[in-house]
Order: structure tokens, then C-alpha cells, then sequence
């Protein structure tokens, strides 16, 4: 059995971790594409030099996008998102990973993304071969803007995270959370249930519909623990917990707990660290 | 501008998932249901495009009968007209999109049409680019930023460190995330009035599935004991202990 | 996570549920002196989730009942004392006529209970308070200042705390009960998810999961979760400036059963209107699996839609606005009972294990304090007597009455729901053995404790014309609704000739055994240790010399009594009297055995002869006294007393043997004019002509014995429940005096003739409210028609200046006074004062 496997780059987390999945289902042959993003362009270039094997790609956005305009364009079912394959059955994320679906695949062939997370990167070291799309009359990306983020850290790229949820209790309440992270150099987050409110911008959501964040360090303060907002954190290194109710949800996820009520514990570490820091 | 907007019946569930006893689907009878976040934003978007140029909004759902609701929802937002293709079943990504693309072949051609980027529940992230295919039609997915002007689209889609831009000419389809607005609460006249607008039924058939669900699983817990690192104010110097630990203080 | 601390092994009390109630009565518990408490909730901390976690949080202090008004009011200074009230002001607006009498009717209860500042308003003046309301679409407003609302979460969380302070309670969130262990029918000890308590005393304050707790244990709390609409819209262009909560006053839109009231910069719209939608306490989602809560359901629309229609038009300024949205709709659960009062007290299944439940908001800091004082000291300073979850009988328990009732009573929270009005559902469960006999005589039947009673019969119509223009008519509909003149007709027929009453309906009893003289020498207040075939009508207090019930004892044997006691409280008085039954005495309850024929009138000594052989003179069958006799073919317990004061006896035979003996009393009862008669006889106008007292109605937990004027010239040796409080009230002077009065001119402002139906204000000559020593105003206990003296008659307890044979007051009726005279200020009757026909 013969897979392609599709990487952003060579070194790309999740790319190393869906070729761990490709590795595992045969013969692995690792392309990347290159020039200005093009997806149907990409696409079609990458089922070219697939012939007829499997093709996996990451579960990132790109990774996801690029593996549905090579389904379409082979008319194939696809696959996103996948954790676990046996065979023609395989188990995939739903609800941004609080519940799986098993599933079997009825096709020649497998058209898939790795659900990010569900596989270790792959440490071997692989010689990518880079395609080179035809990008005549395609839809192509012909502008980039970067934010202006004020020179504030961006949560994607944060390594630390300070976020809060409904138990901050309004926008203002956010004046502690943003102290914090003012002396950690972290950017501020913040579950759904604020940014529907109006409390915070939704670039500052984490979550399944928000931006999915990994820094070393999240503390989340004052947030529950729905299963959509998990799904937007799962990849911090660590995860610290503030919360006034003891059996809040998320603490089942947390590394780290503090049981109590954020408005007085987080001035409280503020404050230490400021002592820490001698300042 | 005519658009479309497509969307989907989800369950607004809570802090844990709870199956059916046949594991088929979430067990339901205490839950209330909405459409995708990403597809809340393509309404507000698409009405808000019509609000300033005019032109007619029309919202499509494939569901079961219920999903009547959620077209009902959408006008109150501002949709003109609904399309619902019924079906009690699930369907997959691959057969969605044919039918969805099967009806909007039965309307007169739209200018825009829009998906969320990926659905609440299944997350197949396919739909839309599909059916782009299908029409024959550019897509650009993922946007967080959308203008239209004389017959051309600028989108934005959110990549790590910025947002990449594509200029596509209309008619074409764009697949949206949540962020791009906010959206509107429906006022209680814009209720009243919804429900007596267009909403025309058909019911469809479910082909073969190809990605053909077999049950749901509710993961097992991640077994973590978090470390509790005390109660109150009080426990502000172990905290900043484990930061100086994990390298971030 | 593991939990730092555990459940103790033991504890005094355990309290299950951490809303409103739960909380409360940790801190008057704690307060009184209770120790090692323990309060649980399977939800977190400080919303566990429950309807008070979500509940509007607003208290309209006037209610036509005196004890939720009383309860309510206590709650409010609760709610002030913790600074957690916000004032508001609220309007009752009305859109018909027909609403502004019921306006009316709020205004005399607020009279009558001495809720101060309440007005009837002009549409023009409710617009000036609320300046978004649609002037044209209302007709008038009650107007009550003191509205406000309350932070119910934060008042529970001080009340925890203060128990806590006082290291009498420790408390634990996350806690789910799991089984209750009942040892010999008493409480032995809880399990929950988190450890076992061993302890004797339960109190289940959880709201809609009470039932579902309660049958842990073999016990019954009789409620169902219901589902009351809301939702908020904002933000209201209205409210930009609003500082604090709520500037502006809450509006009850009555007539669509509605409300609206300021939530900060929104605006919550709430509903009873729509059907009733009805939850199993079985099947409520849990704290992880709600989206919410696990009482904020997700809103069905479609039973909403008229509700929005109703109040675009009311408030059309706010919700016309397309910028205001409609951010939050639930369908909230909360709580209701089959008769629309909360469930309070030990239940009578299992000892130990208590129940407050079904509590709302707006009562439920009152509710706190009082049942930790019946707790603590077996009775409540504020009467929660009608509350009493030991009221119910096992029919009324069941799934389909609780249901049946809740849903026809849920459209009826802001009805017009008239004294009389009867129950349409789940009627017809508990028929006499006379039913058929009624029923062939046009009897128009009322229920009382689910059984059908007559109230008067359709084929007593030819009376009206025999007794003429004896006979009060009465010209206003209000007070001809669920009333007849025929009552008044079968009045006169008794008094002339003789009357037959189905009294099946009363609660029957025997205490038999070693103890039983003990059981009621100590539980009535009256000598008990009397002949055998003595009737003793006897009070029966509460330790304070108050009112618990009065009722009838035969002494039927050494060791063996009767006690026969109205329908409605039966059940309340039998636990009472079981709960002091000492060990090898036992209290059965005999209601289903036995039925009840009244006979009165100057000719039933005759009617009665004519079937018998046995002695029923005077001299031979004395006054209180019952004997067996045989009428015909039947062995009957005879007992001549009467609550209608005439001759007469109350006969009692097996269930099965019932119609027989109506056949027989009636066959001969035709040679002597005999008519059958209904309750309107025998629970209104034969009783107030002659001054008969009537438990909930004069006899209640807010008066004494002395006041109302039923001092017996001795109190026994032998000790009973509130002795010494009744030897402390025979030494000093009564601060009320329960008098009858007659109205003297019904003449309204209109020229029609108006007609009293209870709980009006009595009022000084010059309009003000006449309060006691104790701070309590004077009302009309009971009123009804006097036919025999052809007076309308009202009784009161008037401040002792006041209670004066030939007084002259007011009594205001739907916003008129019409001029009173107090007839009599002790127990005389106003008809037969010496009593000679009882004693005929």
C-alpha cells in the first residue's frame, strides 16, 4: 500500500503528525507544494503525483481544505479529522474532538487528514518532494495583511495564554486577566459565552469555532469546561485551572487547580509574581 | 445580490455528551437546537450585504422536519425565503453536497453562495468546496473578512500570522468562520414576521452512504488528576512556583 | 479531583438542596441553635442550578391568601436586613373591566393585610411610571410601591455563611443523594456520591427534584416540574441610563398572564399563558448535561408566539424596536402542587423526613424561618397550617390529580379566581354512597378533599317560591357566581321543618389502645376523660394557645375514641393526633369506613322516632351525647350535636349501608317536610347565624382561644398542648375579640345591592383600618347570609375598643363602604341566643 502524504513543510507540527498516520497505513511518499497558495491549483497537483495511492494531509485548516478539493475534484469521500484507522473502518473527531464517530470508508481509496493531536509527530526525518502547481486562471491568495495587534502577543503564537470565561463577569472584569498577562508577556483569551456577550473581540475566542491555541502554559479562569471550548485548548502543554466550583469540568482537564474565586486569586499572583520579579 | 446561505440543525449541547442507548446520535430530549456558529455568521453576513445593495437572501437546510425551526430562526434574522430538503436521516458530506447542489441548480443562479467552513457536529470541512465543484463555481474557504463590490468578492481567510486575500469574481462560493461578524438577536416583530414567510419543503432521498457512520463513541476522559495547587489568594506563590517550573516565569 | 474535605459520619439535621429554601432554613435552623447541620446539593456552588438560579427574583407583596402575604412580607424584611432587596414599585395593569373589580379585590386585600401605599391607578398615571407602556391598550392599574426585587443567590450564600460562622453547618456542592434509609418509619440516614450521614432528620428542599428524593425514602411530596416561560430582550434603547438594576416599575399584565420587568439594560418578558407543559422529576437533565441549567430548558417556541403578540402591544415601544433582540429564552422549571400551595412540614410516611418544597422566591426566606421554628418548637410564628403537606389524602397524591391540578391551576397564577371557584379536573374520585340519591335530586356538587359534596340541589327550586321574599336575591354577578338563593331556601326549610346532609366528607378516626386517653387528653384541650357516649366538641392547640384545629371526640369505649373532624384538614389533625400516641396506641384512619348522614331540624326528633324503638327524647338521649340506635334495619351511631344549631343528630353507619340509610331517613322524613340540604347550609349560613366558629376561617394559628371567645369556664387538670399559653391568655386581656356583625346597607354607589364574601377590611367610621395591639388589621373571617334573621352577617376580630354590642363600622367591598354593626362580641348567637332549639 502506497500513501502520499501532504505537508505544509517539512517541520510543520501537524504534518509531522499526520506522516506518523501515513506511515502507518504503507509506503509513505511526503510532497509539499510550492508558490502562492492555490487550493484547487494544490490540489491538483497533488493528485497527480499520487496516482492511485491514499493521500493523507494534516488536520489543519489548510491540510483540511487542500484534501477536500482533491475529494471533489476525484469525486471520492473524504475523511477529515481522522484518529484512528483500521482497515477500511476508522474513527474520526466530531464536535472538535468531545465525541468520535466510527465509520467505514467505501472507496478504492483513502482520502484523509490527521485529527490534530491524535498522533505523535513523526521524528524521522523525510525528503519532501516539492510540487509545483499550475496556477493558470487559478483562485489564488494575491494579498496578505498582518493584524495590527498593537504589539500585543497573538494567541495563535502565545506561549502563554490567560483566559477567562463567564465567571469574570463583564468586559471590565477582563482587567485583571489582561494585568496578568501583561507579566507573563501572554496574550489574553476567552471562551464563547464572552464574545457572544460583547465582552471581548471574537480574535480573542479559544475554541472549536474560535482559534485553537498551544502555548506551554493556559490558564483558564472562570470557565467551565464546555466541550467546545476544550476543543480549542487541548493543546496547551499544561493547563491551569481557576475555578470557584470544585467539580466544574474543567478540571478534568487541567494539569493544575486553584479552587476559588479568580477575582481575588488572580490580582493574588499578579502581585506575587511582581514580587518575584523585584519589581 | 441574491445569496444562499446553507445551513445546519445542530443540538446545543452542554459540559458532557450523552448517546442514544443504539449509540446512533446525541441523545436529544433535553437539548435545544441552533445552526452551526460559522453559519450564524453567514446569514448575518449575507443579510447584512442584501440590507445595503438589495437583493434577496434565501436559506437552505437539508434535515429532518424539525429543521423547519432553524429556517424560521435564520428569517427572523433577516432571510427572505427558505429551502428545505427533509430528510429524517444523516447523510454524509459527499451526499449533502449533491443534493444541495441538485437544488440550487432547480433556482435561478445565485451570486453568492455560503457555507460555514465546517459544521458543529460532524466537522467535515467538504461541503462547500464540493459544491463549488459541482457548479462549476471558484470557493474560497475559512474567511473572516468579506466585501463585495461590482461583481467581485474580496475575502480574507484567517492564516497563523495574518489573513491571506483572494479577489474572486462572482458568482462563487465562500465558506465562512465564526468572527467574521456579530450577529444579530432576532427582535420579536422580526419573529412575527418570519413566520410567514416562503419556506418551500421537498422531501429528498438518502443515497448509499460512502463514509457510511457506524456509531458515535463518547471518548473516554483524559484521566487527568489536576494538582491542586491550593484554595484562594493564598495559593498565588505556588502558582508562580509551577510557572518559574514550566519556564514561563 | 479529590475533595479536601468529607462528608461527617453523622449529623443533626441534613438539608438537601441549596436554593432559596435550603439556604434559609440552614441559617434559622443554625440560628435557633441547631448544630451539625449539613446542607447538600448535587450542583455546584452558589447556582446549584435549581428554579432559583434562575428565577426573576421579583415579590409583589399583596396576595388574597393572609398566610403567603404574611410569609411574603416576612421574606421581604429578610431580603432588606441582608441588603439584597431593590424597590421598584409593580403594577397590576388590568385590560378589561372586569380585571380592575379583580384590581379592586387586590386593593381590599391589601387593606385587609396591611400592605401600605397600594393604589388604584389611571392608565395616564401608569404611563407616567412607565413610560413605555401603551396607554390605550389598559384600562386601569393596582399600584403597589413596595415591589422590588431581590439577589436570591447572594441572600442564600450569606445565609450559608452565617451558619457557617457560627460553626453550626458545614456545606457540600457536588453532593448527590443517593438512598435515604428508613429504619421502624423514622429517618435513619442519607447516602450520597460522596459518603454516607447517619442521621434523624431529613429536610428535602429541592425543588423539582423533591418528589424524585421523597421515594427514596417511601414518601410522598406531591409536586410536578412545570415549565413557565421567559425570555430578555435588549438592549432597550429605554434603559440606556439605568444605573443599577431596575429604575423603572415591574409590570403584571394580568389579563394576558404575563409580566415584564427591567433586567439591567434588557428587559425580561415572562409568561403563564401557555399550556401547561409538565416534567417528570425523573427525567430533568443533570448539571453536565443541561446547556444552562438543569431548570433552563430550551424554549418551544411555538408557545411563545401569542405571548409575543400580547406583549408587543402592551410594551410596543421597547419590543417594536428591530434593534432590541431577543437574547435569552428558556422554558424555566419550577415547581407546582395540586392546590397551588407549598408543601411544608414532617411528611406523614416517614419521621424525621420533613418537606419544603414547591416554595417560591418571594416566600422563601418566611418559609425558612418558619419551618425551622416548627422544627424546633412544633409550631411557626407565621401560620403555614394551610401548607401543611400532611393535608393531602393518598388519591390526591397521585400522578394524575398533582398533574391534573397543576396544569388547570398553572393558567390561573394571575387569574380571576373567585373565593368559590371550584377544580374542573380529575373531579368525581370520592363519591358518598348517597352520590346517586344527590344526583337524582339535582344536586349541584363542590369538592371538598376530592369527594363531590352538594352544595345545594336543583330540585329545592320550589322552595324559592314557598319561602317568597324570605329569600335574598342578589343582583350583582360577582358575588351570584358559585352561589345560589336556593342555599338560603334550604336554610329556611331546615329551620322550619328539617334538613338532610351527606357529611361523608369528614375525616374520621379512632385512637385506640392503652395511651389512648393519654393521646387526647394531651392533644385537645378540652376533658376527655368523660363517660362513654359523651361528645366532646373540643379545640386543639398549638403550644403558643393558638389554633390547630377544633373538631368532635365520642368516647366510645375505656380505651377507645372517635375523632371526627372536617374533610379538608382530617388528615393534618390525624397525624397530629398519631405523633402523640404513646407506644401500644394506635390511630387508624377510619374515613373510608364510615359515612355521615346529618339530620336537623325541629321535626328530626320526629322523622328520627318514626324509624326507631329506641328512647331519642330529650331526656333520653341528652345533648352530646351518641349512643347506638337501630333505625329499621340498620344499627346506626347516632350523635346529637350540630354545627347548624337546630335538634338534630349526626348518624353514622358502615360506607356499604349508606344508601339505605338515606332511603330510610328520607321516606320518612316525607310525611315531615324533610329537604335535602347542601354544604350552603351547613358550612356557611346555619354556622354564622349562629356564631359558630370555623377552622382556616376564625380559627387559625394568629388568634387564641380567648380571643376568639371560646374560654371554657374551667381548664382541666390534666395537661395538654398549649396549657400554660391558655392559662397565661385566660389571665389577661385579649388584644382582638372575634365579634359577628350584620351589614346595614348593601346600597351601592350604582344603586345595586352588594353582598360580602370574607376577608374584607372592617374599617372605623372614618375609613381607617382598624389594627390591634399586635399589629393585626381587622378582616372579615367569614361572611354569608342569615336568612332566618334576614341580615347579612360577618364575623371579625376587632381591637377590644372597638368590639362593642351595637358598634357602628365599615366594611369596604370592591372599593365601597357600606356601614356594619357588631351583633355580638362573644360566642352568642344572633339567631336563638339561648340556644333552645339545640336543646330542644
Amino acid at each position: 500500500m502506497s500513501v502520499l502524504v501532504f505537508m505544509e513543510s517539512a517541520d510543520d507540527e501537524l504534518s509531522r503528525q499526520a506522516l506518523t498516520l501515513a506511515q502507518s497505513l504503507g509506503d509513505v511518499r511526503a510532497v509539499t507544494v510550492d508558490g502562492p497558495y492555490a487550493p484547487a491549483a494544490w490540489a491538483a497537483a497533488i493528485v497527480e503525483a499520487a496516482g492511485g495511492d491514499d493521500i493523507v494531509g494534516p488536520g489543519s485548516d489548510r491540510g483540511n481544505e487542500v484534501l477536500a478539493h482533491v475529494a471533489a475534484q476525484l469525486d471520492l469521500p473524504f475523511a477529515a479529522n481522522v484518529s484512528e484507522v483500521r482497515g477500511d473502518e476508522l474513527t474520526r473527531i466530531r464536535w472538535g474532538g468531545t465525541l468520535l464517530e466510527e465509520a467505514r470508508l467505501h472507496a478504492d481509496r483513502r482520502l484523509l487528514t490527521a485529527a490534530p493531536f491524535a498522533f505523535v509527530a513523526s521524528v524521522e526525518s523525510t525528503q519532501a518532494q516539492v510540487l509545483a502547481p499550475n496556477l493558470d486562471g487559478a483562485v489564488a491568495v494575491v494579498d496578505h495583511v498582518a493584524p495590527d495587534t498593537g504589539g500585543k502577543v497573538s494567541l495563535a503564537d502565545a506561549k502563554v495564554v490567560v483566559s477567562g470565561g463567564r465567571g469574570v463577569g463583564s468586559a471590565d472584569g477582563f482587567g485583571i486577566l489582561e494585568e496578568l498577562a501583561g507579566l507573563l508577556d501572554a496574550a489574553v483569551g476567552c471562551s464563547r459565552v464572552v464574545t457572544s456577550a460583547g465582552w471581548r473581540p471574537h480574535s480573542d475566542q479559544v475554541g472549536q469555532t474560535g482559534t485553537k491555541v498551544s502555548p506551554d502554559l493556559y490558564i483558564a479562569c472562570g470557565i467551565s469546561g464546555a466541550t467546545q471550548h476544550i476543543a480549542g485548548c487541548k493543546g496547551a502543554k499544561a493547563l491551569l485551572a481557576i475555578n470557584a466550583d470544585r467539580e466544574a469540568t474543567i478540571f478534568a482537564h487541567a494539569d493544575y487547580a486553584v479552587i476559588g474565586d479568580l477575582h481575588e486569586i488572580v490580582p493574588a499572583i499578579a502581585a506575587e509574581l511582581r514580587k518575584v520579579k523585584g519589581s | 445580490m441574491r445569496i444562499l446561505v446553507c445551513v445546519k440543525r445542530v443540538p446545543i449541547t452542554g459540559g458532557r455528551m450523552v448517546l442514544t442507548a443504539d449509540a446512533q446520535a446525541i441523545e436529544t430530549k433535553h437539548l435545544g437546537f441552533t445552526i452551526s456558529p460559522h453559519e450564524e455568521c453567514g446569514v448575518e453576513e449575507a443579510v447584512r450585504i442584501v440590507e445595503a445593495g438589495g437583493g434577496e437572501v434565501v436559506v437552505l437546510t437539508l434535515g429532518p422536519e424539525e429543521a423547519a425551526e432553524q429556517i424560521r430562526d435564520c428569517m427572523a434574522i433577516g432571510a427572505d425565503r427558505g429551502i428545505h430538503l427533509v430528510s429524517s436521516e444523516e447523510w454524509d458530506a459527499q451526499a449533502t453536497a449533491a443534493a444541495i447542489a441538485e437544488a440550487i441548480r432547480g433556482e435561478e443562479p445565485f451570486d453568492l453562495v455560503v457555507f460555514g467552513n465546517e459544521s458543529a457536529d460532524a466537522g467535515g470541512y467538504q461541503v462547500g468546496i464540493r459544491v463549488a465543484y459541482a457548479l462549476g463555481l471558484p470557493v474560497v474557504t475559512g474567511l473572516k473578512g468579506l466585501t463585495v463590490d461590482g461583481g467581485r468578492a474580496r475575502c480574507e481567510q484567517e492564516v497563523p500570522g495574518g489573513r491571506d486575500v483572494y479577489d474572486v469574481a462572482l458568482p462563487a462560493v465562500v465558506t465562512v468562520k465564526e468572527g467574521l461578524n456579530l450577529p444579530r438577536y432576532p427582535s420579536v416583530p422580526a419573529k412575527l414576521r418570519a413566520k410567514s414567510k416562503p419556506l418551500d419543503a421537498r422531501p429528498v432521498e438518502r443515497p448509499v452512504s460512502k463514509l457510511e457512520k457506524l456509531r458515535l463513541v463518547v471518548p473516554a476522559g483524559s484521566r487527568k488528576q489536576a494538582e491542586i495547587l491550593g484554595e484562594g489568594p493564598g495559593a498565588a506563590p505556588r502558582v508562580v512556583e509551577v510557572m518559574q517550573q514550566l519556564g514561563v516565569a | 479531583m479529590t475533595d479536601s474535605s468529607a462528608l461527617p459520619a453523622s449529623a443533626r439535621a441534613v438539608v438537601v438542596g441549596a436554593g432559596i429554601v435550603g439556604n434559609s432554613l440552614a441559617y434559622h435552623l443554625a440560628r435557633l441553635g441547631w448544630r451539625d447541620l449539613v446542607l447538600i446539593d448535587k450542583g455546584p456552588l452558589p447556582n446549584p442550578g435549581g428554579s432559583t438560579g434562575h428565577a426573576s427574583n421579583f415579590i409583589f407583596p399583596v396576595d388574597h391568601s393572609k398566610e403567603m402575604t404574611q410569609l411574603t412580607a416576612d421574606s421581604v424584611r429578610q431580603y432588606k436586613e441582608w441588603g439584597v432587596f431593590t424597590e421598584s414599585g409593580g403594577i397590576e395593569v388590568a385590560r378589561t373591566e372586569e380585571r380592575m373589580q379583580e384590581l379592586q379585590r387586590r386593593m381590599s386585600s391589601a387593606k385587609a393585610w396591611g400592605i401600605e401605599g397600594c393604589e388604584i391607578i389611571t392608565p395616564a398615571r401608569v404611563k407616567e411610571l412607565v413610560p413605555f407602556v401603551e396607554e390605550s391598550v389598559i384600562v386601569g392599574g393596582f399600584y403597589t410601591p413596595g415591589v422590588g426585587i431581590v439577589d436570591s443567590l447572594r441572600f442564600g450564600t450569606i445565609a450559608r455563611e452565617k451558619a457557617q460562622e457560627l460553626g453550626a453547618l458545614q456545606v457540600f456542592a457536588n453532593t448527590e443523594v443517593l438512598a435515604i434509609d428508613v429504619e421502624g418509619g423514622r429517618v435513619a440516614g442519607i447516602r450520597t456520591s460522596k459518603g454516607d450521614i447517619a442521621t434523624d432528620t431529613i429536610v428535602v428542599c429541592c425543588g423539582v427534584w423533591a418528589p424524585k428524593v421523597a421515594r427514596m425514602a417511601g414518601a410522598s411530596i406531591p409536586l410536578t416540574p412545570a415549565v413557565h416561560q421567559m425570555i430578555d430582550v435588549g438592549p432597550v434603547p429605554h434603559f440606556k441610563d439605568t444605573k443599577g438594576v431596575i429604575e423603572f416599575p415591574i409590570v403584571r399584565d394580568m389579563d394576558t398572564n404575563m409580566y415584564e420587568r427591567q433586567d439591567g439594560s434588557g428587559l425580561e418578558v415572562g409568561s403563564y399563558a401557555h399550556r401547561a407543559i409538565l416534567h417528570d422529576p425523573e427525567d430533568i437533565p443533570s448539571n453536565e448535561e443541561a446547556a444552562l441549567s438543569p431548570t433552563e430548558l430550551p424554549f418551544t417556541q411555538e408557545d411563545f408566539e401569542k405571548q409575543m403578540e400580547d406583549a408587543l402591544e402592551l410594551i410596543p415601544e421597547v419590543l417594536n424596536d428591530e434593534s432590541v433582540g431577543i437574547k435569552y429564552a428558556i422554558n424555566g422549571l419550577l415547581s407546582l402542587t395540586p392546590d397551588g400551595l407549598p408543601l411544608l412540614g414532617e411528611t406523614p410516611e416517614v419521621k424525621g423526613l420533613w418537606s419544603a418544597a414547591a416554595v417560591w422566591v418571594k416566600e422563601g426566606p418566611g418559609v425558612g424561618k418558619a419551618m425551622a421554628e416548627w422544627m424546633t418548637s412544633g409550631e411557626s410564628e407565621i401560620d403555614l397550617q394551610s401548607s401543611d403537606i400532611a393535608r393531602f389524602y393518598e388519591c390526591q397524591k397521585s400522578r394524575t390529580n398533582v398533574r391534573a391540578r397543576a396544569a388547570e391551576g398553572f393558567n390561573k397564577t394571575y387569574g380571576i379566581v373567585h373565593p368559590a371557584e371550584q377544580w374542573e379536573s380529575n373531579r368525581g374520585v370520592r363519591l358518598s354512597p348517597f352520590y346517586e340519591r344527590e344526583k337524582a335530586l339535582g344536586a349541584v356538587f363542590y369538592e371538598a378533599a376530592a369527594w363531590e359534596r352538594p352544595h345545594w340541589y336543583a330540585s329545592n327550586e320550589k322552595l324559592l317560591e314557598e319561602f317568597g321574599d324570605r329569600i335574598n336575591m342578589r343582583e350583582a354577578e360577582w358575588e351570584s357566581r358559585w352561589w345560589s338563593p336556593i342555599i338560603n331556601a334550604e336554610h329556611l326549610a331546615m329551620r322550619e321543618r328539617a334538613a338532610m346532609f351527606d357529611l361523608t366528607a369528614f375525616c374520621i378516626f379512632d385512637v385506640i389502645g392503652p395511651g389512648a386517653l393519654e393521646c387526647v387528653q394531651t392533644v385537645s384541650m378540652r376533658q376527655m376523660d368523660v363517660g362513654h357516649g359523651k361528645v366532646v366538641y373540643t379545640p386543639v392547640l398549638s403550644p403558643s394557645g393558638t389554633f390547630k384545629s377544633d373538631l368532635t371526640v365520642m368516647r366510645l369505649g375505656d380505651d377507645h375514641f372517635r375523632v371526627v373532624t372536617g374533610g379538608a384538614h382530617g388528615m393534618a389533625d390525624l397525624k397530629w393526633y398519631a405523633d402523640h400516641a404513646p407506644d401500644g396506641t394506635t390511630v387508624i384512619d377510619l374515613t373510608s369506613g364510615w359515612t355521615t348522614l346529618g339530620l336537623w331540624g325541629p321535626r328530626s326528633r320526629d322523622i328520627l322516632a318514626s324509624l326507631t324503638r329506641d328512647d331519642v327524647s330529650h331526656a333520653g338521649f341528652p345533648f352530646g351525647t351518641c349512643r347506638t340506635i337501630e333505625l329499621d334495619a340498620l344499627r346506626v351511631l347516632a350523635s346529637r350535636i350540630s354545627y347548624v344549631g337546630e335538634l338534630g343528630w349526626e348518624l353514622y353507619v358502615p360506607m356499604e349501608q349508606g344508601a339505605k340509610l338515606w332511603d330510610l331517613v328520607w321516606e320518612a322524613g316525607q310525611a315531615h317536610g324533610v329537604a335535602p340540604a347542601g354544604i350552603g347550609v351547613y358550612g356557611t349560613t346555619g354556622r354564622l347565624e349562629k356564631c359558630y366558629r370555623a377552622f382556616g376561617f376564625e380559627l387559625d394559628a394568629d388568634f387564641t382561644v380567648v380571643e376568639a371567645g371560646m374560654t371554657p369556664p374551667k381548664v382541666k387538670g390534666a395537661d395538654f398542648v398549649g396549657k400554660e399559653a391558655h392559662l397565661r391568655h385566660r389571665d389577661a386581656d385579649p388584644i382582638a375579640v372575634l365579634c359577628t356583625l350584620t351589614v346595614d346597607d348593601h346600597t351601592s354607589s350604582s344603586g345595586a345591592k352588594r353582598y360580602m364574601l370574607g376577608r374584607e377590611p372592617i374599617l372605623a367610621k372614618n375609613g381607617s383600618r382598624l389594627v390591634d395591639a399586635h399589629g393585626r388589621g381587622s378582616y372579615v373571617t367569614s361572611a354569608g347570609a342569615g336568612p332566618s334573621i334576614g341580615k347579612h352577617i360577618l364575623m371579625a376580630y376587632l381591637p377590644p375598643e372597638n368590639a362593642n354590642i351595637g358598634e357602628e363600622l365599615l366594611v369596604e367591598y370592591l372599593g365601597e363602604q357600606y356601614p356594619v354593626t357588631v351583633q355580638t362580641n362573644d360566642a352568642t348567637g344572633v339567631f336563638d341566643p339561648e340556644n333552645t332549639r339545640v336543646r330542644a
